[in-house]
């Protein structure tokens, strides 16, 4: 027997100095070769950790094995029966916190590197000239509405075409995808991959019709007119900011604001694309979260001399995944922990040009498990800065709830829905993915939707 | 992709453009607003509905022509398509029997008052409408309005039709013309409404502003509209786009219009940055 392999194979990148000048995708993907050594240092586990640490439970095993024999089709079909998106989530998963972190090899070294694998396979398949379609029953007389081009309602869309029912997913954007889209930056995840996605998802025979704002184009009562059933798959699109004086001020913006600009609208490519933005000297990023570092890698990608991550606990606490941390630290995002935006100040043009900030230090663990962070008294200094981005969260937006009658929703305006099931407290009425849970992950949302796809089927047809 | 059933100039630098869209004209409502693209490079566009045909399906906005991206719709004609057409966007003009109910128009917002004047005459209210152009030659839907209102009064800046000068002349025309508002509603460029909220502030009169902002998604998701309002921190694609004039921060509104002026973009945002001040 061999021994064990316990380093995982890198992930070829571009080099720091000069991703930051362009937008296109740092991380380049594993070649053949490398994913074939990869592949070979999965064990095989009788009893493999790593299925149920994926929220969808992918046959993990099962296409690493594929791979080692160069079935790279019987490995893409494998993860394809419960992963629509595989080249989204071997992307941007937190692997590290769900399938990898099961991995036997962690006992006593690296975990195989799942979503470098699952990445792999997707892009082959995009590689080749013909993808499978898998074979469409024939329709059964039900009609499914989708709020949301998300993960979540792409998820509910491709499982419920597949069981043969009418589906029409709506989308308030130009832009199916939801944050796949409009959030999470090109470098990160190329739109190009977005849409080959959506345009599988469209395959299986799914409307799309972009444009349409439920609860304002129709409401959700006109909907359950004409639809069996209906699934809210609207994210957590409303964002939040800080509450302190001078967030008015131009050249203070969310990080939805400031994303959507570049990914959505194109920005990076004003003028060819006619909507702006701002090329700031000197960006601050509140937030310690992956919307942070997305926001700040885009701000030194637009021609920032300095981008900072302004976090109010410390490196410990950052709730990024860590791959994206090391990204944004290489490319030169300056991180000033224990630090607490206070005051924004502007000049006489209502322009930002100061920060005001108080250091923190760590106290006890707080209900989140991390150590609160508390307000060092007198310690005010300023941050001269021309632009900030507040990446502190976002919660579902209300237009669906102040619209629907009857939809019961939470303290933060999540609908409330049956974690089993996504049944929420309207008939026909199904949710999940960030609208429930707040901000999330892609591969939750898509488990969310999985499962509600499922109830949705029991409840329509009697199936169990 | 929808279809542009009409775009003609109907005043110098005003013009109307009428879109099929039978969704949005079922729904549509005096106030809200839709949010257009001219092509697929174009910015989100949010225009006011001054009209809508159920039967046809088409919703019909007015726009002045300030900058590159109204250019671009000004080179639309019937038969071309646009990429995006979203809608009704924004919460709906309060309707109630107020009593008289005054409506100031300036620019697009001679046209975007006229289904609320249509609304509020059907409420059952006495509805005069005060509209404002350049000159003679620059205003529009008089007769249309004249339909809906008891009356409808005009100024031109150069006095060639109606008053003379500006709505600034706003508390002396109510007084001359002896008219007592209950309520005034006003849409147009963002300095005639904050000039008709300060005349009518010391007088009492209740006073709607529809709020024209730099939007993106219209839906409240990016943030990019948010104004203070009494003190809080608003949205006006959800929140709005109606704030009660009195209570609105007029001058970080403007400067916050402004802030993409130096890219040369226009901050066209429901067309209303014609200066007539
Ligand atoms: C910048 C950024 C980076 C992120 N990075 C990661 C990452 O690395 N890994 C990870 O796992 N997760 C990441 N996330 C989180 C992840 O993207 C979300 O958890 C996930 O997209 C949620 O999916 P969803 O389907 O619930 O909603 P969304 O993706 O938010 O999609 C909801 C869609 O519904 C539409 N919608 C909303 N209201 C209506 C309406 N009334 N009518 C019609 N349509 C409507 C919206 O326009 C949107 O397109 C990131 C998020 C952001 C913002």
């Amino acid at each position: 027997m061999s021994p064990l392999d316990l380093v995982k194979r890198p992930m070829p990148k571009q080099e720091p100095f000069e991703r930051v000048r362009n937008f296109d995708e740092v991380a380049l993907g594993y070649s053949v070769e490398l994913a074939r050594e990869e592949a070979g240092r999965c064990l095989d586990c009788k009893k493999p950790g790593c299925v149920g640490g994926c929220p969808v439970g992918i046959d993990i095993p099962g296409f690493i094995h594929c791979i080692t024999e160069g079935d790279f089709a019987g490995g893409i079909r494998a993860i394809k029966q419960t992963n629509a998106l595989p080249a989204v989530c071997g992307r941007v998963c937190p692997q590290e916190e769900q399938c990898e972190m099961q991995c036997i090899l962690r006992k006593k070294g690296e975990s195989v590197a799942i979503g470098r694998l699952e990445r792999f396979l997707a892009d082959w398949e995009a590689a080749q000239e013909t993808t499978e379609a898998p074979p469409l029953p024939p329709l059964n007389g039900r009609s499914i509405a989708i709020v949301g081009s998300g993960p979540a309602g792409i998820t509910v869309a491709a499982d419920l075409a597949l069981r043969g029912y009418k589906i029409t997913m709506f989308e308030a954007l130009h832009e199916a995808g939801g944050v796949l889209t409009y959030g999470i930056p090109e470098f990160r995840l190329p739109k190009a991959i977005v849409r080959r996605e959506v345009q599988y998802v469209r395959s299986l025979g799914v409307d799309l019709r972009l444009d349409f704002v439920v609860g304002k184009t129709r409401t959700m009562d006109a909907l359950l007119e004409s639809f069996d059933a209906v699934f809210v798959g609207a994210g957590a699109g409303l964002p939040w900011f800080m509450d302190i004086p001078g967030e008015n001020l131009n050249g203070v913006y969310s990080a939805n604001e400031y994303l959507t600009r570049c990914n959505l609208m194109r920005g990076f490519r004003f003028p060819a694309f006619d909507t702006p933005l701002k090329r700031s000297a000197r960006v601050a990023v509140f937030g310690g979260g992956n919307v942070a570092m997305d926001s700040a890698r885009t701000a030194l990608r637009l021609g920032a001399d300095e981008v900072h991550i302004v976090y109010r606990r410390s490196h410990d606490e950052l709730p990024a995944r860590a791959e994206e941390v090391e990204n944004a630290e290489e490319e030169g995002v300056m991180f000033d922990f224990l630090t607490l935006p206070v005051r924004l100040i502007g000049n006489e043009r209502g322009w930002l040009t100061e920060i005001e900030c108080r250091r923190m230090e760590l106290g006890e663990p707080d209900a989140s498990g991390r150590r609160r962070p508390i307000e060092v008294a007198g310690s005010e200094f300023m941050m001269r800065m021309d632009a900030s981005v507040c990446a502190i969260g976002n919660s579902p937006n209300p237009l669906i709830p102040m619209t629907t009658p009857g939809l019961e929703v939470g303290k933060r305006g999540n609908i409330v829905a049956d974690e089993e099931t996504g049944l929420t407290s309207r008939r026909r009425v199904w949710a999940g993915g960030d609208v429930v849970t707040g901000a999330a992950t892609v591969i939750s949302a898509m488990g969310a939707g999985r499962r509600a796809a499922q109830s949705i089927h029991e409840a329509l047809s009697g199936a169990k | 992709m929808f279809k542009v059933v009409e775009r003609s100039m109907i005043v110098p630098n005003v013009h109307l453009l009428t879109i099929e869209a039978s969704e949005v004209a079922q729904a549509a409502r005096p106030g809200n607003f839709i949010i257009l693209r001219p092509d697929e490079q174009g910015e989100r566009i949010p225009l006011t509905i001054a009209d809508w045909d159920v039967s046809a399906g088409t919703v019909t906005s007015l726009f002045v022509q300030v900058g590159a991206s109204t250019a671009k719709l000004a080179r639309l004609k019937a038969g071309d398509t646009i990429p995006t057409f979203a809608g009704p966007l924004g919460n709906e003009t309060e309707i109630a029997k107020f009593g008289t109910v005054v409506l100031v128009g300036g620019c697009y917002g001679i046209g975007a008052i006229y289904p609320i004047a249509r609304a509020l005459k059907a409420a059952g209210n006495r509805v005069f409408a005060l509209i404002e152009a350049r000159s003679s030659f620059a205003l529009y839907w008089e007769d249309r309005l004249k339909t809906v209102c008891e009356r409808v009064l005009v100024i031109s800046r150069d006095g060639s039709r109606g008053y003379k000068g500006h709505v600034t002349r706003l508390a002396e025309i109510l007084a001359t013309e002896k008219i007592k508002p209950d309520r005034l509603i006003a849409y147009g460029c963002t300095y005639q409404m904050m000039e008709v909220s300060r005349q009518t502030k010391p007088l009492g009169i209740k006073t709607i502003v529809s709020m024209n902002p730099i939007m993106i998604d219209g839906t409240g998701m990016c943030g990019v509209c948010r104004l203070t309002v009494a003190g809080e921190t608003k949205f006006a694609c959800v929140d709005g786009p109606e704030f009660d004039g009195h209570e609105v921060d007029w001058e970080e509104f403007l400067a916050r219009r402004e802030s993409y002026n130096a890219e040369e973009v226009e901050p066209l945002h429901r067309s209303g940055s014609c200066s007539h001040f």
